[in-house]
């Protein structure tokens, strides 16, 4: 699904990607961790599309078509979602009807009809159930005020109305106290299928005992410097990223 | 002829209708030698340093049409908060509309300006009032020489006006160019309670030049809500004067939402004289093409316990220019006082300008006040979230345009208005974002 080739990438003429290479098919949960500053939310904001990033070499294939030169709304349409660390502020437009508009924008990108109001009611009211998000919560101005769990919790929500195919979920467990934690985790896992993919970005291993990946990546100084199975995420929050880096000199 | 000598000339005419030696004849004989030694404004003054009126005044306006004409109801219905009942007084070309207007002298008058200036009943109040708080500068002065005809409101003491107040003056466009000038008396009587809804609609493509001004004198605990629809057609033009007094522990605001028109110019004054008052001055202004607004504020805390606050946000796409100068003057006697004000702009594109100049003068030494203007672009990142989630970048930025101002438009109590502001909103920043807003 997804296919990472030798990836470069700089911001400002700083190199902050050094040759990235990942594939993530159908099916599976990636994750991929590192220290701060080592490139993980510069990886997911490229891969959703941001253009404040200079791709130098390589590329991002996603169904097995080039998408570096994708805007980011063309990148949605096709199926890629990124849940973001600091969701932004938005006043005066409620979660309801930013959702409604992020949906239907969707299918008229696809030559479709504005879905049904009755359809989206019943959407919306599966979804909120899901994340156990309450009705009021859904006519609040998006993210204004929010927690940071109800930040997140709302980007998950937003991640089951419009499907995804790829779900990247960067650092979706900051924020979260251990009971948010597990609700966010459980809407992941319902939503995962054998049709779909999610990235998980994070830092600690503490959201993995929860969405628990089939491959783990270690990103240190903008490369992946090894990959492994479950067991490389304990492995790592036991001795932090040090050894690695040892290994690596 | 200059508009000027067109105007000193046309004063003689006019004052042979005046009664000889009567208090208002002195009034506008001497704000007519006032305009005649100033003139029209121009950019030499520090107070029109960014707004020029050339483009405005180079027209052969009519100044007195003296032909009534009228208008459909169905042609200027949408002008109207017309899905709720409201009071309505209504001029066309200046003339008074009797068909259009809803007035009321039960227990309150909700009338006109002329019948309070020639009749004996009200001379009491007019000497009490009229020019009273309205400044001596040219163009106020201008409009107090003529001042003849507009809305008169007296809402005596404890009366809620059960509905709000319409003043709407249409210019028609059967004169080629028409110059007119309202001039507003609103006094609200002790814990009295009014809504007033003030628009300028023109229904051609006609220059129309509008010297407005409008007193409002809000005695103790008053509570007088002030909105502003300014949406007029492309080559209308407004000067907008507008003096607030204030008595103790009233409450007063103004919203101005400033859409259309070609040259738009708000002097909004707020006197403060009596303790524990509070001001809101609030502004949307979103332009495009050559559009010019100009938001003069000044508040005058005179008193202490009082507060203040200013929101402004300015959205200038084409070549647009926006202009926001708020003073807060806060005298000696004024402690205690809270006075807050905050202009934000953003510009949409190259050709754009904005410029911005917050003034405070703070003599009284325990006071607390501040302010915070901001010029800039879309938040990148905001425009980044919404186009990840599929939304184009056209939409998005409609989007974050809609959010920006939301903060004026939050506050806005009367339900019916607020939708049509939302909608006049939407309309102008020319994309349909997808749902109701």
């Amino acid at each position: 699904m997804l296919q990472i080739n030798n990836l470069h990438a700089s911001v400002q003429d700083k190199e902050i990607l050094k040759g990235i290479n990942l594939t993530v098919n159908s099916g599976e949960v990636h994750a991929i961790m590192g220290p701060n500053g080592s490139g993980k939310s510069t990886l997911s904001s490229i891969i959703a599309g941001k253009d404040t990033y200079q791709i130098t070499k390589g590329q991002v294939l996603f169904e097995n078509k080039n998408i570096n030169d994708l805007k980011p709304e063309e990148r949605a349409h096709k199926g890629i979602f990124l849940s973001f660390q600091y969701p932004v502020e938005i006043p005066g437009v409620s979660v309801t009807n930013f959702i409604k508009t992020a949906i239907n924008e969707t299918r008229k990108a696809k030559g479709e009809e504005p879905m049904p109001a009755s359809e989206m009611l019943k959407l919306i009211k599966e979804k909120a159930d899901l994340l156990e998000i309450d009705r009021k919560f859904l006519s609040r101005s998006l993210n204004e005020g929010f927690s940071g769990g109800e930040k997140k919790r709302n980007e998950i929500f937003q991640m089951a109305m419009l499907q995804p195919k790829l779900a990247i979920l960067d650092e979706t467990d900051s924020g979260l106290d251990i009971d948010a934690l597990k609700i966010v985790a459980n809407g992941v896992n319902k939503l995962k299928n054998k049709e779909n993919a999610v990235l998980v970005i994070t830092h600690y291993q503490r959201l993995l005992d929860y969405i628990v990946p089939d491959f783990v990546h270690v990103l240190i100084d903008g490369k992946i410097v090894k990959s492994g199975g479950k067991e490389l995420s304990h492995e790592l929050e036991e001795k932090g990223y040090d050894w690695i880096k040892e290994e690596l000199v | 002829m200059s508009l000027k000598d067109k105007l000193v000339s046309a004063f003689f005419a006019f004052e042979n209708n005046l009664e000889g030696n009567s208090p208002i004849h002195k009034i506008q004989s001497k704000a007519m030698k006032r305009f005649e030694e100033k003139g029209f404004p121009t950019k030499k003054e520090e107070a029109w340093k960014y707004t020029s009126l050339n483009s405005v005044i180079k027209y052969d306006y009519s100044i007195f049409p003296t032909k009534e004409h009228n208008v459909e109801l169905k042609d200027v219905r949408k002008f109207f908060i017309h899905d709720i009942d409201t009071y309505k007084i209504v001029f066309v070309d200046g003339i008074y509309s009797s068909f259009l207007s809803e007035t009321t002298h039960d227990n309150m008058d909700i009338c006109l300006l002329s019948a309070a200036l020639s009749k004996p009943k009200y001379s009491a109040v007019i000497e009490a009032y009229f020019d009273k708080i309205a400044q001596k500068d040219s163009i106020t002065s201008l409009n107090t020489a003529f001042a003849k005809e507009g809305a008169y409101i007296y809402i005596p003491k404890n009366k809620e006006v059960e509905k709000p107040i319409e003043i709407i003056n249409f210019a028609t466009g059967n004169e080629s160019a028409l110059m007119m000038q309202p001039r507003n008396l609103i006094i609200v009587g002790e814990n009295a309670h009014v809504q007033i809804i003030e628009r300028h609609q023109s229904l051609t493509e006609n220059p129309v030049f509008t010297n407005s001004v409008t007193e409002i004198f809000a005695e103790k605990r008053a509570f007088v809500d002030y909105y502003k629809v300014q949406n007029d057609k492309p080559n209308a033009s407004l000067l907008d004067s507008t003096f607030i007094n204030q008595d103790t522990e009233s409450n007063c605001a103004v919203h101005t939402f400033s859409l259309g028109g070609k040259l738009t110019r708000n002097n909004l004054h707020f006197y403060q004289t009596g303790n524990h008052c509070e001001s809101t001055l609030k502004g949307i202004s979103i332009l495009n093409n050559k559009q010019h607004v100009d938001h003069h504020t000044l508040v005058k805390h005179q008193a202490p316990y009082c507060e203040s606050h200013q929101d402004y946000k300015g959205l200038y796409g084409g070549a647009s220019t926006g202009v926001f100068n708020g003073k807060v003057f806060v005298e000696k006697q004024a402690q205690k006082i809270n006075a807050y004000q905050q202009n934000d702009n953003i510009l949409i594109n190259d050709k754009a300008t904005i410029n911005a100049k917050p003034q405070l003068e703070i003599f009284a030494d325990d006071v607390k006040c501040s302010h915070g203007c901001t010029i800039g672009q879309f938040d990148q990142d905001a425009l980044f979230y919404l186009r990840s989630r599929g939304i184009a970048k056209k939409e998005a930025q409609a989007l974050l345009m809609y959010a920006f101002a939301n903060t004026v438009l939050e506050s806005v109590k009367i339900p019916e208005l607020k939708r049509r502001i939302n909608k006049l909103l939407a309309n102008k920043i020319g994309v349909n974002i997808g749902f109701n807003v």
